[in-house]
């Protein structure tokens, strides 16, 4: 057993995530490729879109795939982190709006 | 920077290449060998001979990180005259039609001229491998373009990226500036312009251990970019895979992502790639006229496997066409996803 919870090489078994329920994968793993396919939204805009995800909901294993996916696709670095100020905002924003919950409860509370 | 050979640099030796790229047991991924028996493509045999790929030596005005020939202006290796009257005997006695000419940067050996003049005559389609600097490096290369055009030679550049600073960090400081400069000359006597006829591509390697992503998503890109930014214009974008040989396998190496990029490079093996490698089609010719598979192979060294002809004085089209190719584990990159050629993806 590792001693770290993440490590970087398990990111290239997670195929083997199948073994152990291979019809539930098969149908994750074909959903998975149809979904980063060109369609409506061009590959790139996806992968802008895939790596401020991830540092939202701060995965490891797809901030290193999604960094790596955006460099190959010729995504410039100014592109990149202004991916991820809009996942900073609508997190920030998130916690922000609820400060209204805030205001109406201390507004119940006082004087 | 100097060149691996001028650092003495334990890379610059093809026995050391060879040595780390041939230990695949110790990286755990497969042989390359095993891969084309797998697609019954071993032994892999030429097609048909349609280019020869001639490299005029390995000096260079500049150094770039990733460079498979060690090149840079240290390097003193260059094509005699000599040498360069045999390739043109032997194109007279063939019917290869296209001939490439790379380096190094090949407009600086003193011959150069003069052998696309010969060239020329004999009515072959050439190709110039142009680092684009070049072009502005010297108030005596600058009429480069209309040299260019007079003799109807494609040129392929490398421009790794559509701005400064992935360019500059492979390429060099201020190469990016320079070869949008060389760009704009090119296209002012009519290159890249579609109704010229006047043909010039652009080659994309990545600006470091990655594989490229595709080359229709990347060429939009670019000229997207490059029109936009630069009012700079081109024909195709070619995307090749970096190889694992000299400054750019030294790169992964130092950088630990030797281990990573190789089991890449075998998960993307692409059995359509590699029955399309170019080495079946083309035949190699070193600065000392030694006959190779394709220019990988020359920098490792690996001279095509017929006594026959070694050598481009005793070129022997169908000796070379009987060969086996020689292969190694640095042939995965030519194999990788779309595939990777001088020409760009191959599927």
């Amino acid at each position: 057993m590792s001693d770290s919870y993440y490590n970087k090489e398990d990111l290239g078994k997670f195929g083997e995530i199948s073994e152990w329920q291979p019809e539930l994968g098969k149908k994750f793993f074909d959903y998975y490729a149809s979904v980063f396919k060109e369609g409506s939204l061009s590959a790139r805009e996806k992968a802008l879109i895939a790596l401020a995800v991830a540092h939202t909901i701060q995965c490891p294993y797809c901030i290193d795939a999604y960094t790596k996916d955006s460099v190959k696709r010729g995504i410039e670095e100014e592109e990149m982190m202004e991916a991820l100020h809009v996942a900073g905002a609508i997190r920030g924003g998130a916690s922000l709006v609820h400060g209204v919950q805030m205001m109406n409860k201390a507004k119940e509370l006082l004087m | 920077m100097k060149s691996l050979k001028a650092q003495k640099h334990q890379l610059s030796q093809t026995e050391a290449q060879l040595a780390l790229l041939g230990d695949n047991k110790s990286i755990q991924i497969p042989s390359f060998k095993e891969k084309l028996k797998g697609c019954d493509l071993f032994p892999l045999r030429p097609t048909q001979i349609e280019v020869l790929q001639i490299n005029l030596g390995k000096m260079c005005n500049q150094v770039c990180k990733h460079c498979h020939v060690d090149a840079g202006p240290d390097r003193k290796e260059i094509m005699s005259r000599e040498t360069m009257e045999a390739c043109l005997q032997a194109l007279r006695n063939s019917d290869i039609r296209t001939v490439d000419l790379t380096g190094g940067a090949p407009e600086m050996n003193p011959h150069f001229r003069w052998f696309v003049e010969q060239l020329h005559r004999l009515g072959k389609h050439i190709i110039v491998r142009c680092n684009l600097t070049i072009i502005v490096a010297n108030p005596k290369y600058n009429d480069l373009p209309d040299f260019f055009k007079a003799h109807g030679v494609e040129v392929v550049s490398s421009l790794p990226y559509f701005s400064a600073r992935r360019t500059d960090s492979q390429r060099g400081e201020g190469v990016f500036e320079k070869s949008i400069r060389a760009l704009k000359m090119l296209n002012a006597v009519g290159y890249g312009k579609e109704e010229s006829g006047l043909i010039l591509n652009l080659v994309y390697n990545p600006s470091g251990g990655f594989l490229p992503a595709g080359q229709e998503e990347l060429e939009k890109q670019f000229r997207q970019k490059l029109d936009r930014g630069y009012d700079v214009a081109f024909n195709s974008l070619f995307a090749i895979t970096n190889l694992p040989v000299s400054r750019f396998l030294d790169y992964l190496v130092q950088s630990e992502q030797y281990e990573t990029y190789m089991r890449e490079l075998v998960s993307a093996f692409n059995p359509q790639a590699a029955a399309g490698v170019m080495c079946r089609s083309t035949i190699s010719v070193g600065w000392d006229g030694y006959l190779y598979d394709c220019d990988f192979n020359q920098m490792l060294d690996l001279k095509v496997a017929t006594r026959e002809s070694q050598h481009i004085r005793d070129f022997d089209a169908i000796a070379l066409k009987g060969r086996n190719i020689l292969i190694n584990q640095h042939c995965f990159g030519c194999t990788a996803g779309a595939g990777s050629s001088c020409g760009g993806e191959t599927v």
